[in-house]
C-alpha cells in the first residue's frame, strides 16, 4: 500500500509539474498576479509529493520488501541499515528518483526564497523549472519505474554491488546531485530572464547565491568521489580522468567561470551575455553528465544496467533543453546592451582572462571525453583518451589561472595599475620562489612537483595578501582603523581568499604526489619493509565475519626510527551473495601524508602480495577542496549575497573603494 | 583606449586563448590516443612493437602462469585469435580465467603483449564493454554467456564494464 501511494504521488507530481509549466507562464503573459502566484504552492507541493514517493521507495528498501523488482535486484536482508538507505540511490531507478527529488527541492527552494526576484521573472523561471521536473518525472515513470512489482517475490535479494557498500559512496551521490541539479535554478533563472528579455545587474545578484550553493556541493561531491576512488579501488590513485569524473568536472569548471563572471556583472553590469551563456552552459554540462553516466554509452560502475530507450530519452531531454535554451539565447542575446566599459588591465579584464582559460580547459576536457564516443560512432574504431592527453591539455590551460588569479585580485575595477599590483605581489612571488628552492633542496624529485609546490605556496600566501592589502591599504597610515577595516571586511572577501587558498592547498597535495613512494611486493609475516620514512610490518593475520561478507584481515604496524607510531588493518572482503571480493585499503594519516596498503589474497606459504605507498601531504588534496567549499559557504553567508535580501547592504565608502 | 580598441583587445585575447586551446588539444590528441583491438584484429592490423594500445578479450582457461616475482603470463582470446600477455604487478581483485579483461601496454618484438596495466572490473556480472563488443563482433558472444554468470534477471542484457 505504501509503495502504491509512492507511485501515485509520483504521477501526481508530474501533473503538478505540467500545471507549473502553464499557469505561472500564462500569468506572466496576462499580467495576472494570481496566476503567477500559483508558482509557489505548485513547486512546494510538487516537492512534497516527490519526497513522499522517495520515502515510500526508501521504506521498501528498509523493510526489504522483495516484491519490488528494484529491491530484489539491489538489496539483501542482511545488508547493514545504512546501505539499505543509501542503496536506494545505488541503482538506476533510485538514483533518478534522487535526481527528481533534488530537482523539485530546487524548484521549491527557488519558490520559497525569492522575495527579491521580480514576480514576472520568477513566474517564467518557475515555469522553466516545471519543464525540467516534468521531463525527468516522465522519464522515471515511462522508462525507469522504481515501483514495479514482481509476480513471485523471491525470499532473498541480490544485494547491492559490494563496491557501493561504503560510507563514502553513501554520501557522494547526494552531494554530487545537489551540485549538478543546483545549477538547474541558475539555468531556469537565465531562461526566465531571456524569456522576459530584461537582464541587468540585479539578475547577477539573483543567480550568485544559487550558483554558490551548487558550486559548493559540486566541489564536495567531486572531492568525496575522488577520495572514495582513492581508498576503495586499491590503486592509490585519486583521479583517473575517467569519463564519469570528467562529467562532473565539466559543470564545475563552467560553474567556477560563472561565479567569477557573475561578480563582474553584478558590480559593473558588464559581461551580461557571457554570464547568461555560462548559466546555461553549467546546467547543460550537468545534463550531459547525466546522459553520459545514465545512458550506458560509457562503461563504468555508474552506468548500472542500462537499456537503449533510457539513453534515447535522456538524449531527447538533453537536446530539448540545451537546444531550447541556446535558441532563446540566440534570439535575445543581440538585444542585450553592453554594460560598463573597462580597460584590458583591470579586475574585469583579468576575470575575463580567467573565464576564457576556464572555458578553454573545460573545452579540452569535453573533447577528450567525447572524442572517443564520436569516433566510435563515426567509423567504429575504439580509442581511449587517457591521462596523458588531459595532463597535456588541462595543465597548460589551467596553469596561467593559478599565476594570474592573485594578480587579478589586487587590481581595481575599471582601470588598474598593473605595475603597482605586481609590486605588491613581489614579496609573495619571491616567497613562492624561495619555497620552490626549499622543496628542491629538501625533496629533490621531479621538476613539475617542485614548481607546482612553489606555485601552491604563492597562491596560498597571495590569497591572504589580498586581505592584508585591504586592511592596510597603501597610502593610509598603517595603524589607523586597521581593526575596524578588518572587522568591516565583507565575508565574501574572506570566502574568496579561503577558496583561492584552498586551490593552493589542493595544488600542493597534487605536487607532493611526485615525492611519493610506491612498493609493490610480496610481504612475509613479521618482516620489516621500508616505505618512505616508515617501516611496515605485518604482525598477524585474522579473519572476521561481517553482516554480509567474510573478511581476511592483516594486522600491521608502522614504525619510524624503531618506534611504533600506528597500527592498522588492511583487509579483503568476500561478499557472499555476489561472490565478489573488495579490497579495504589500510590507510593511516601521518603528518598530512598517508601510508596506504592494499593486500591481495594470502598465498599458500602465508605471504601476501601487497601494494604499499607512502603519499606525503596527500590529504591536502581533499582538505583543499574542503577549504574551497568552506570559502564558498562563507561567501554565501555574506549579507549582500544572501538570498532574499533585496537591496545590497550599504558599505562604508572606504571599503567600496578598496574593492 | 577607445571602445573599439577595447573590444578588439577582448576579441584578440579570446582568439588567442582559443588558438592556444586548439593547438594544445590537437597536439595532445596526436600522440596520446590509444587504440583498442581484440586479439583477432591485432593479428590482422600488424601493429608494430612499441605502439601503445589496449587489447581485450577473455582470459583463456588454463593459460594463467605465475612466473617468479609478481609476474604473470596468460593468453587473451576472442575466439578468432590469441595473444600472450605478460604483466608484472598485482592483478585486480576480479581477474580470473574465463573472465573478460582489458590490458594496456605494447607488443614487444616477439609479439608478446607487455601490459603495464590490467583494468579491473567493478562487478562480476559486468564485462568491459570493449570486450563484449569485440566478442560480439567475433560471434563468440552469447547473451547469458560469459558475462551473465550473475544470478540477476538483468545480467543477461548487461554488458557494461568498468575501466577504473
Amino acid at each position: 500500500m505504501i509503495v502504491e501511494t509512492g507511485h501515485f504521488a509520483l504521477a501526481l507530481a508530474l501533473a503538478l509539474a505540467l500545471m507549473q509549466i502553464i499557469l505561472p507562464f500564462w500569468g506572466a503573459r496576462a499580467h495576472d498576479g494570481r496566476l503567477m502566484a500559483t508558482a509557489r504552492p505548485l513547486a512546494l507541493t510538487q516537492f512534497a509529493l516527490v519526497a513522499l514517493a522517495y520515502a515510500a521507495l526508501t521504506y521498501a528498501h528498509v523493510v526489504s520488501d522483495f516484491s519490488l523488482v528494484n529491491v530484489v535486484e539491489n538489496s539483501h536482508s542482511t545488508k547493514p541499515m545504512i546501505y539499505k538507505i543509501s542503496g536506494v540511490w545505488g541503482n538506476h531507478e533510485g538514483s533518478m528518483m534522487l535526481w527528481a527529488l533534488i530537482l523539485t527541492l530546487c524548484g521549491a527552494a527557488m519558490a520559497a526564497f525569492s522575495r527579491a526576484i521580480p514576480p514576472r521573472l520568477l513566474a517564467d523561471s518557475i515555469s522553466v523549472q516545471g519543464c525540467l521536473s516534468a521531463a525527468f518525472l516522465l522519464f522515471i515513470l515511462l522508462t525507469s519505474e522504481p515501483f514495479a512489482r514482481i509476480a513471485t517475490p523471491p525470499i532473498e535479494g541480490n544485494d547491492l554491488n559490494p563496491i557501493l557498500q561504503d560510507p563514502g559512496l553513501a554520501i557522494h551521490p547526494p552531494l554530487l546531485y545537489l551540485g549538478y541539479v543546483g545549477f538547474s535554478i541558475v539555468f531556469s533563472l537565465a531562461a526566465g530572464a531571456l524569456i522576459g528579455g530584461r537582464i541587468d545587474a540585479a539578475f547577477a545578484r539573483f543567480i550568485r547565491p544559487w550558483t554558490l550553493v551548487a558550486w559548493v556541493f559540486l566541489t564536495l561531491g567531486i572531492a568525496m568521489g575522488s577520495y572514495w576512488a582513492y581508498y576503495t579501488l586499491g590503486w592509490g590513485g585519486f583521479w583517473f580522468w575517467d569519463p564519469v569524473e570528467n562529467a562532473s568536472l565539466l559543470p564545475w569548471l563552467a560553474g567556477t567561470a560563472l561565479l567569477h563572471s557573475a561578480s563582474v556583472m553584478e558590480k559593473r553590469e558588464a559581461l551580461k551575455i557571457w554570464t547568461i551563456f555560462l548559466a546555461i552552459l553549467a546546467f547543460s554540462l550537468s545534463l550531459l553528465g547525466t546522459f553520459l553516466v545514465r545512458s550506458g554509452v560509457l562503461t563504468s560502475v555508474h552506468s548500472f544496467a542500462s537499456d537503449p530507450t533510457r539513453g534515447m530519452f535522456i538524449l531527447g531531454i538533453l537536446v530539448l533543453f540545451i537546444g531550447g535554451a541556446l535558441f532563446l539565447f540566440m534570439l535575445r542575446a543581440p538585444t542585450l546592451t553592453g554594460g560598463g566599459l573597462f580597460a584590458p588591465i583591470s579586475r574585469e579584464g583579468f576575470l575575463v582572462v580567467n573565464n576564457l582559460l576556464l572555458t578553454a580547459a573545460c573545452a579540452a576536457v569535453f573533447i577528450g571525453t567525447l572524442y572517443p564516443l564520436a569516433l566510435e560512432a563515426w567509423n567504429g574504431s575504439k580509442i581511449t583518451v587517457g591521462a596523458p592527453f588531459f595532463n597535456l591539455t588541462f595543465g597548460p590551460l589551467f596553469a596561467p589561472i593559478l599565476i594570474l588569479a592573485p594578480l587579478g585580485q589586487l587590481l581595481a575595477w575599471k582601470r588598474a595599475d598593473l605595475l603597482g599590483a605586481a609590486q605588491r605581489l613581489f614579496l609573495v612571488a619571491a616567497l613562492g620562489l624561495v619555497a620552490m628552492l626549499g622543496f628542491y633542496a629538501l625533496q629533490g624529485g621531479p621538476v613539475v612537483s617542485v614548481v607546482c609546490a612553489g606555485v601552491a605556496i604563492y597562491l596560498m600566501t597571495a590569497a591572504f595578501a589580498e586581505i592584508w592589502g585591504r586592511v592596510f591599504p597603501q597610502g593610509v597610515r598603517r595603524s589607523a582603523n586597521a581593526l575596524a577595516r578588518l572587522a568591516g571586511l565583507p565575508l565574501s572577501a574572506w570566502g574568496a581568499a579561503l577558496a583561492h587558498a584552498g586551490l593552493g592547498v589542493t595544488l600542493l597535495g597534487l605536487a607532493a604526489t611526485g615525492w611519493g613512494v610506491e612498493k609493490i611486493t610480496r610481504i612475509q609475516p613479521n618482516e620489516l619493509y621500508q616505505v618512505g620514512p616508515y617501516a611496515l610490518q605485518a604482525t598477524s593475520v585474522d579473519s572476521a565475519e561481517g553482516p554480509n561478507y567474510r573478511e581476511a584481515i592483516v594486522h600491521m604496524t608502522i614504525a619510524r626510527d624503531g618506534k611504533t607510531v600506528a597500527t592498522f588493518d588492511p583487509s579483503k572482503r568476500f561478499f557472499r551473495t555476489r561472490q565478489m571480493a573488495t579490497s579495504q585499503a589500510g590507510i593511516v594519516t601521518l603528518n598530512l601524508g598517508q601510508i596506504y596498503v592494499a593486500v591481495a589474497e594470502q598465498n599458500p606459504d602465508g605471504s601476501f602480495d601487497a601494494r604499499m605507498y607512502w603519499k606525503p601531504l596527500v590529504s591536502l588534496i581533499w582538505l583543499g577542496a574542503l577549504a574551497m567549499a568552506l570559502g564558498g559557504t562563507l561567501s554565501l553567508a555574506d549579507r549582500r549575497l544572501r538570498v532574499g535580501v533585496a537591496r545590497r547592504a550599504k558599505l562604508p565608502a572606504n571599503l567600496q573603494a578598496a574593492e | 583606449m577607445t571602445r573599439k580598441q577595447k573590444r578588439l583587445t577582448l576579441i584578440g585575447s579570446a582568439l588567442g586563448v582559443l588558438a592556444l586551446a586548439v593547438g594544445v588539444i590537437l597536439f595532445a590528441l596526436r600522440d596520446n590516443v590509444v587504440f583498442f583491438y581484440g586479439p583477432g584484429e591485432l593479428a590482422e592490423k600488424h601493429v608494430g612493437p612499441g605502439t601503445r594500445l589496449r587489447i581485450g578479450g577473455l582470459v583463456k582457461t588454463g593459460t594463467l602462469v605465475h612466473l617468479e616475482g609478481k609476474s604473470v603470463k596468460f593468453e587473451v582470446t576472442d575466439g578468432k585469435g590469441d595473444v600472450s600477455v605478460t604483466y608484472t604487478g598485482l592483478l585486480p581483485d576480479l581477474f580470473k580465467e574465463g573472465q573478460g579483461v582489458v590490458a594496456e601496454g605494447a607488443l614487444d618484438t616477439a609479439g608478446v603483449f607487455k601490459a603495464d596495466s590490467i583494468l579491473a572490473k567493478h562487478d562480476e556480472r559486468y564485462m568491459p564493454r570493449e570486450v563484449a563488443d569485440a566478442l560480439k563482433k567475433q560471434g563468440v558472444w552469447q547473451e547469458g554467456g560469459p558475462a551473465a554468470q550473475g544470478t540477476t534477471p538483468t545480467a543477461a542484457t548487461t554488458a557494461a564494464g568498468a575501466s577504473k
